[in-house]
């Protein structure tokens, strides 16, 4: 079915899409049909550039266990760079 | 039926209709040549956008001899690769019911415009398609015929309903002007067995005229060939059962 469930985050960073390197406004999160990965429902992420239209995407599609793996090491990862003294406020945060 | 020594020949492009509003929008338009007259259909698209499966089915039905046409409903949120296109509407929840509802009438009203058409318009969709086809018959006493597969989220709970899907198309039941056909599959995660068996008693209750087909071993877009999710033998009795409806209830 379609689910409907998506929320959005404004973000900051980088993608690299079909046209290159842009700058990242967006992130959409939903867990509904993806286009490619072989399940009926999945963990899908799409970085988007709204303001420069559908193109400015890099998407991913994750397996439910995949998407949990994944924001678990995201997590370990920025801990350990904490820890490490690593997570300046000019190295962390991109306004 | 088709004979090898007959002539055929179909004609499919791009082109612009009038939908919800008058706003004007893009749609695939595939259709028998000939004089006709030809049955009409109106295709609506699934969840994963205005794609190439809808373009090979709409050129499918038109070789069937249907004068198809596959609205874009997802024009409005800009132009980009199908997918592209389907994964903003997908962020934001999909799109408007009243607006998708305005979009497929507009198909329909211009395949009644045509003289060549026979006056019998028909309604197909799958996913959120086979929603908003259910929807629209529903909303608007234009068609003559819908084809529901497998449309999830026809029956609604209360925090599944939103801005952009306010009703449940299920409380719209009693207002159906024409024969509906769903096919379903019984591991569909949506719409569930169950929820397939609430639509029918809600179909019962109001006396509608419908056929219901249920397919053991097959999920969601069990017609999907591109799709884990292809099932060839179900697939193959479910075109028959797409066939033999729309020539019963649009020849």
């Amino acid at each position: 079915m379609c689910t409907m469930i998506a929320k959005q985050i404004r973000i900051s960073g980088s993608g690299k899409g079909a046209s290159g390197w842009f700058t990242l406004k967006e992130a959409d999160v939903s867990y509904d049909h993806p286009f490619d990965a072989p399940f009926e429902h999945a963990l899908n992420i799409d970085f988007v550039n709204e303001a420069q239209g559908p193109g400015a995407r890099v998407a991913v599609e994750l397996s439910v266990e995949a998407a949990r793996a994944l924001v678990e090491t995201i997590q370990a990862v920025i801990k350990q760079a904490e820890a490490g003294g690593y997570l300046t406020e000019k190295a962390a945060v991109k306004k | 039926m088709y004979q090898t020594n007959m002539y055929e020949g179909v004609l499919a492009e791009t082109i612009t209709i009038e939908g919800f509003h008058g706003d004007r929008i893009n749609a695939y338009f595939a259709r028998p040549l000939g004089p006709g007259p030809f049955p009409g259909l109106v295709l609506a698209h699934h969840l994963p956008g205005w794609d190439e499966f809808y373009k090979e089915i709409s050129f499918r039905f038109a070789r069937h001899g249907y004068a198809t046409l596959c609205p874009n409903l997802y024009f409005r949120a800009g132009h980009g690769t199908p997918e592209d296109v389907a994964a903003k509407v997908r962020a934001a929840g999909g799109i408007q019911d009243d607006q998708v509802v305005g979009d497929l009438e507009g198909a329909a009203r211009y395949l009644r415009s045509l003289p060549n058409v026979n006056g019998k318009v028909g309604i197909f969709g799958t996913c959120s398609g086979g929603r908003h086809a259910y929807l629209a018959a529903c909303r608007v006493p234009i068609f003559d015929g819908v084809v529901d597969c497998w449309g999830g989220r026809v029956v609604m709970k209360e925090e599944e309903l939103s801005p952009n899907q306010p009703v449940a198309p299920l409380n719209y039941t009693k207002d159906l002007a024409c024969p509906v056909l769903g096919l379903f599959g019984d591991e569909d995660q949506g719409p569930t067995p169950e929820q397939v068996n609430r639509h029918e008693e809600e179909l019962k209750k109001y006396g509608k005229k419908y056929e219901f087909h249920r397919y053991a071993g097959a999920g969601h877009g069990f017609f999907y060939y591109h799709r884990p999710s292809y099932r060839q033998e179900q697939a193959a009795d479910g075109w028959n059962k797409v066939f033999a409806f729309l020539e019963k209830y649009l020849s």
